[in-house]
């Protein structure tokens, strides 16, 4: 017996890797990829589908992009591939719409106390909570302020917020402000009293019955016919009132199907114990239909997200709007690969980080009824 | 029933009421200093942002004349960008108070809609584009062919009529915007692109392969572009008629934006030029303007033909020849009345 072997004392050797046989990237795929004729067949038709595409693309949006260029002409004169020198040029028209170029900065400040404010909502474990909650609650009132200006800022009409921040502005003023109003929505939907009832069943019944692009519409144009003339009431704050409204209608929806999920025993037991309508609510039914609203509250959200381009139609530039207008200048007309590609990075980022939140969220607070 | 009435009744008369109010439009420009025109989301050459993010093109250009005219600041303009679906509600409510969108001017406009076109700065016509390759020549052989068309325009209505009158068959392939037609016709979708001519121009030229693709000699229809504003408010109206007027009559003079100092200085013994640019008569206090107003205008705008060039002639990547928008001294239908 040769002495290569290390000696070990009982106890002390190390844990050796499982098998080859159930273990390693060629079990993995055996059993992911090829473990039945259907599997291997799909599983081939996958690769053979992402062989044509993902070379391509790669040539494309890499391999061949021109990066720096003056217009489509020089782009075509570099090189096939992507024109990314579009984007690169009309980079803050896509981020700040038409917002000017010496005040950016205060859009750029918005975003950063916006993400602060965001911190504690999502965070339960952040430290000084309650009193970071105070600032979060008071910073709808600083955007506001840094965005349109007043009080010493220099004003900016609402009227050139664009881009991909009047994208954002929409979208997170809708949810912030339908979430609660749903709710209240869903509760009233579900009350005993009759006039309440009805109220909130006609008014989701009718908003959730009719497209967001009519009430946009409505919001554009029909207004201007019912207002007194001489009023005027800004563009952007109808659309935003129509998307809150709209959203909250879908929200009541989901939190009432959450509701339902809610054993009536939940109610009966809080009842029994003295407490109040609303506190039976805050403490007993609402955490829980809530928790099982997650997926579906997300879901509208995000569809409210995205929805937000609709805004083009009613001639407000977000960042699809500022797109086109970017391909009917001449210089750089066809490139909408480009502008769409860029468009479609910038909402991605978003939906997807909504998504994985939602996710985060439902793991946390996953306490065992889980099957 | 009764109550949908008198809601219809009272939104009418709410809405008379707010065009009523706006009369006076040339005052409530002065008053808030600038001019809120409509213009187009984009349309190439027409409509556009430059890099820099302002409204530029053949459109605005019109907007900027005004503004020239009335407060002698081509810049003093602010642009609602509008869709097809709400430029006629923006115009008519009083949200904007003219719009310069590659807008036909037809008759229900004009007379049912109750706007007052103030005259033509384009004239366009329906035309097809297809593939050289295709070896067709005329439009009227081009029967079963599938056609990109734009849905809910007048092209639409235009392309029925010319293959129905023609005994003629063909298979729609609808789309939304310029540019998913672009494409469709591209990838050969569909055989033919049908579209307004300055349209095709514009698209054309954007081509990889331009040479490969030809525009039917068949032009289907009356497309007489122009700006309108709201009917019943003369004053205003005048001004904006003029101010195109001032800029085409330019062009006839022989005024343009590099030479206009001399012209007002004396250089021309043209008795009109002396007219249009204020140095002789009082043309700009009957508009209720400054004497000065068209010589702003040409200054800072130009006259008709500098705009055309620098937007959509030949010399752009749009590359539109003059053709009828020619002067009717060049045998075109550009045409101003006198400046007297």
């Amino acid at each position: 017996m040769t002495d290569t072997t290390e000696r070990y004392e009982p106890g002390t050797h190390p844990d050796l890797p499982p098998p080859m046989a159930t273990h390693g990237p060629i079990v993995w795929m055996r059993k992911n990829l090829f473990s039945s004729p259907l599997n291997v067949a799909l599983t081939l038709l996958s690769i053979y589908f992402l062989y044509l595409i993902v070379p391509g693309a790669l040539q494309w949006a890499f391999f061949d992009a021109v990066w720096d260029a003056g217009s489509r002409a020089e782009c075509r004169e570099q090189g096939q591939g992507a024109c990314w020198a579009l984007v690169d040029v009309r980079f803050g028209q896509f981020i700040y719409g038409f917002y000017p170029e010496h005040l950016r900065w205060r859009v750029d400040v918005l975003a950063v106390l916006f993400l602060i404010a965001l911190v504690p909502i999502l965070w339960d474990k952040a430290p000084f909570r309650s009193r970071w909650l105070i600032y979060s609650a008071v910073f709808p009132f600083i955007g506001y302020f840094l965005l349109v200006g007043g009080l010493g800022l220099e004003p900016v009409e609402t009227s050139k917020i664009g881009g991909f921040t009047l994208n954002v502005v929409i979208g997170v003023t809708g949810i912030a402000a339908s979430l609660p109003l749903g709710i209240l929505l869903a509760l009233g939907r579900r009350s005993n009293m009759p006039i309440v009832r009805t109220l909130c069943v006609m008014f989701i019944e009718f908003i959730r019955g009719v497209p967001l692009i009519t009430l946009l519409f409505v919001a554009s144009t029909m207004l201007n016919y019912f207002l007194p003339p001489g009023t005027t009431f800004d563009l952007v704050l109808r659309v935003l009132i129509m998307v809150t409204i709209f959203s909250a209608a879908y929200i009541a929806e989901v939190v009432r199907g959450g509701l339902q999920a809610i054993p009536k025993g939940q109610t009966e037991a809080a009842d029994a114990m003295g407490l109040r309508y609303w506190q039976s609510m805050r403490l007993v039914v609402l955490p829980q239909a809530l928790k099982i609203s997650i997926p579906g509250i997300v879901n509208t959200f995000v569809g409210l997200f995205k929805d937000t381009t609709l805004v083009i139609i009613i001639g407000l530039t977000d960042a699809l709007g500022v797109g086109r207008a970017a391909l009917s200048d001449a210089k750089w007309q066809g490139l909408a690969w480009e502008v769409y590609v860029f468009a479609a990075i910038l909402f991605f980022v978003c939906c997807f980080g909504m998504s994985r939140y939602s996710i985060y969220l439902e793991k946390k607070l996953h306490t065992g009824h889980k099957r | 029933m009764s109550t949908m009435k008198v809601l219809l009744a009272a939104g009418a008369l709410t809405a008379v009421g707010a065009t009523g109010a706006a009369a006076g439009t040339l005052d409530d420009v002065r008053a808030k200093g600038f001019v809120q025109c409509g213009v187009s989301t984009g349309v190439p050459g027409f409509s556009f942002t430059d890099d820099a993010g302002n409204w530029r093109g053949f459109d605005p250009s019109v907007c900027q004349a005004v503004a020239a005219a009335v407060f002698g600041d081509s810049s003093k303009v602010k642009y609602t960008p509008t869709t097809g679906k709400t430029r006629f509600t923006a115009l008519a409510s009083g949200e904007i108070d003219m719009l310069a969108r590659n807008t036909t001017w037809t008759f229900s406009r004009d007379v049912d809609l109750g706007f007052t076109f103030i005259g033509v700065n384009y004239y366009d016509g329906q035309g097809f584009m297809i593939p050289k390759n295709l070896g067709v020549g005329s439009a009227k052989d081009l029967d079963g062919a599938s056609v990109c068309i734009q849905t809910g325009t007048t092209t639409e209505l235009n392309l029925a009529d010319f293959f129905r009158t023609n005994n003629m068959n063909y298979e729609p392939v609808p789309i939304e915007t310029n540019e998913e037609a672009r494409t469709n016709y591209l990838a050969g979708r569909c055989d033919v692109y049908t579209t307004d001519a300055s349209g095709l121009a514009a698209s054309r030229a954007a081509f990889d392969n331009p040479a490969d693709h030809i525009v039917l000699p068949e032009i289907i229809s009356k497309e007489p572009l122009g700006p309108l504003v709201r009917q019943g408010d003369e004053q205003w109206g005048d001004v904006v008629r003029w101010t195109l007027n001032a800029m085409i009559n330019a062009e006839e003079y022989g005024v343009t934006s590099a030479n206009v100092d001399e012209m007002a200085g004396g250089a021309s013994n043209n008795p009109e030029v002396a007219r249009l640019l204020g140095s002789e008569g009082d043309l700009g206090g009957m508009l209720g303007l400054d004497a000065k107003w068209a010589y702003n205008v040409i200054s800072q705008v130009g006259n008709y033909g500098e705009v055309f060039e620098r937007y959509i002639g030949s010399e752009t990547p749009i590359g539109l020849e003059r053709g009828i928008n020619a002067l009717y001294t060049d045998g075109g239908l550009i045409y101003a009345p006198p400046m007297r």
